[in-house]
């Protein structure tokens, strides 16, 4: 059965330094909140695993947590570029940032085949592209059936999968609605979870097919009023456009970053 | 004296690229934009899809993300991104790929990754997101760029998405894929590749664009097709679907702040 926990007990006993960590969410349900929780906590040599690194991992790789990253879309959406993330693969700051880099579809289907305890996944993809060349873990196989070049890539079974959701129930059974991205998928292809919620309520009130995630799939549940924020969670709060665009200038200049990092992050502390 | 801009020229170009009968898988960008002007105007029942699981969208307004919950809300549903790439797209339900990109050469090949050496790049871009697999799995692709010498180059520094390969050869006996990109709309022109070369070759000229001016916006000896068309102007109704689409989505954003 899931834990109830604070944001900084969830983040202190399942995060540890050099964790394999997906922090997901596709654009919808970025868990914003636990982010700024692992930059409090100063994590550090983190693989830090997302198909759009977005914001939260700019501000996490900005904030020195990560030593590596896989990612399949590395911008800030409508806006522009992630310049921490530039920073660090270009100019190595705060420190030096290995990439890894695959396309949205070997990302899904390596989140899928981890859920499904396979070692692989399987897709028609990468055909043409310069990126088996730049990235050792793509392969090729040919179908045993029908002769056909496949693409391979290894499943994704990080350590820790931290998602938002809408909410639970006092049971600890999760309600995810919306852009539901590939939310259920993380947390089953991880060894332990911390699912950030909006609220906590007696009934879900959740249709027969609705994406459920079950309470004895969840390591720990932290209530996060708000936390997916600039994101947005449907039903509760709209994405802050604004934000993503002021962001560019926040973060173009180390200083300037620095800055809200202290003011908005370590200052605000734990919700 | 036109009374419209080259930008404006450019989306209601790739707008009517599209039809009623299409299953578009749509960018974000010039794409999007594009697509719901088509679904404004012309054709109204259009499928667009976003690869954030949103299935037959009709937002209101142009969203900034392609995740934005106007594109869920006005969906007919919305599914799992691993659902949207397999089944939907590996699964040989989308007609159409709309694209823009950072890069493109004359085999219409795409970078999104990245100006320079892969290990030290001079601008790191944001990468390959949806598109790689969108290149091959839609059965054909649509391509909408700003045309100048950074943009459009002989070969680009990196195939982030096969247009033809370095050769024109790339979809060559690979079974299984599609036609790739059939189109290249810019702000200038119409390209479409050479049926047997695969190289692209303009086909149309946007009303007073000279040749002079698309061989000075491209980065390698273009060629002009022998019956070289001139684009229709966008119409009055075009024009104010367009601006008005515009004003809205400015709105609906700025109201955030």
């Amino acid at each position: 059965m899931a834990e109830f926990l604070t944001l900084q007990e969830a983040v202190s006993r399942h995060i540890h330094d050099g964790d394999t960590v997906c922090m997901e969410g596709f654009t919808h349900l970025i868990p914003f909140a636990a982010g700024h929780e692992v930059i409090r906590q100063e994590k550090r040599d983190l693989t830090l695993v997302r198909m759009t690194p977005d914001l939260i991992y700019d501000q996490m790789i900005g904030a020195g947590c990560a030593k590596k990253l896989i990612f399949s879309w590395g911008g800030n959406p409508g806006v522009g570029s992630l310049h921490r993330l530039r920073d660090a693969v270009e100019k190595g700051w705060p420190n030096k940032l290995e990439i890894l880099e695959h396309s949205h579809a070997a990302m899904a289907c390596a989140y899928e085949a981890g859920a499904a305890g396979l070692p692989l996944a399987i897709l028609r993809g990468y055909v043409g592209s310069d990126l088996p060349k730049v990235n050792d873990q793509i392969k090729f196989i040919e179908c045993p059936f029908s002769g056909e070049r496949l693409a391979a890539v290894p499943s994704i079974r990080p350590d820790v999968a931290v998602i938002h959701a809408q909410r639970a129930d006092r049971k600890g059974n999760v309600l995810v609605e919306g852009i539901i991205g590939i939310q259920k998928e993380v947390v089953l292809a991880a060894k332990r979870s911390i699912v950030t919620v909006e609220e906590v309520v007696d009934d879900l009130n959740a249709g027969v097919n609705a994406c459920v995630l079950p309470s004895w799939a969840i390591t720990s549940i932290v209530v996060a009023p708000r936390g997916a924020s600039p994101s947005y969670a449907l039903g509760y709060y709209d994405r802050d456009n604004a934000f993503y665009k002021e962001w560019d200038g926040i973060a173009r200049d180390r200083e300037t970053f620095q800055a809200w990092l202290k003011e908005n992050v370590f200052e605000k502390g734990a919700a | 004296m036109s009374d419209f801009t080259s930008a404006e020229m450019m989306s209601v170009t790739a707008a009517r690229a599209l039809t009623n009968d299409m299953t578009c898988f749509v960018g974000i960008g010039v794409p999007s934009e594009a697509a719901n002007l088509a679904r404004l105007t012309h054709a109204p029942d259009v499928t667009l899809i976003y690869e954030s699981g949103t299935l037959q969208t009709k937002p209101d307004v142009l969203p900034l993300s392609i995740g934005d919950g106007e594109l869920c809300e006005s969906a007919l549903t919305t599914v799992s991104v691993p659902e949207m790439f397999r089944y939907w797209l590996q699964g040989g339900h989308v007609s159409v790929g709309f694209l823009g990109t950072a890069q493109l050469d004359r085999y219409a090949n795409i970078n999104t990754t990245l100006i320079g050496d892969y290990l030290e790049p001079q601008v790191r871009l944001p990468g390959g997101g949806g598109a790689p697999e969108i290149g091959t799995n839609a059965q054909e692709v649509f391509i909408t760029v700003k045309q100048s010498k950074r943009t459009f180059v002989k070969d680009v520094d990196f195939i982030t998405t096969v247009g033809f390969g370095r050769d024109g050869k790339a979809r060559d006996n690979v079974p299984n894929i599609g036609r790739g990109p059939t189109v290249v709309i810019t702000d200038l022109c119409i390209l479409k590749p050479d049926p047997d070369t695969k190289e692209l070759v303009v086909t149309s000229l946007h009303p007073g664009v000279t040749r002079e001016q698309v061989i000075d916006a491209t980065g390698w000896e273009i060629r002009f097709a022998e019956q070289l068309a001139v684009t229709p102007a966008p119409s009055a109704r075009e024009l104010e679907v367009l601006r008005d689409l515009k004003a809205r989505t400015d709105a609906h954003h700025a109201a955030q702040q």
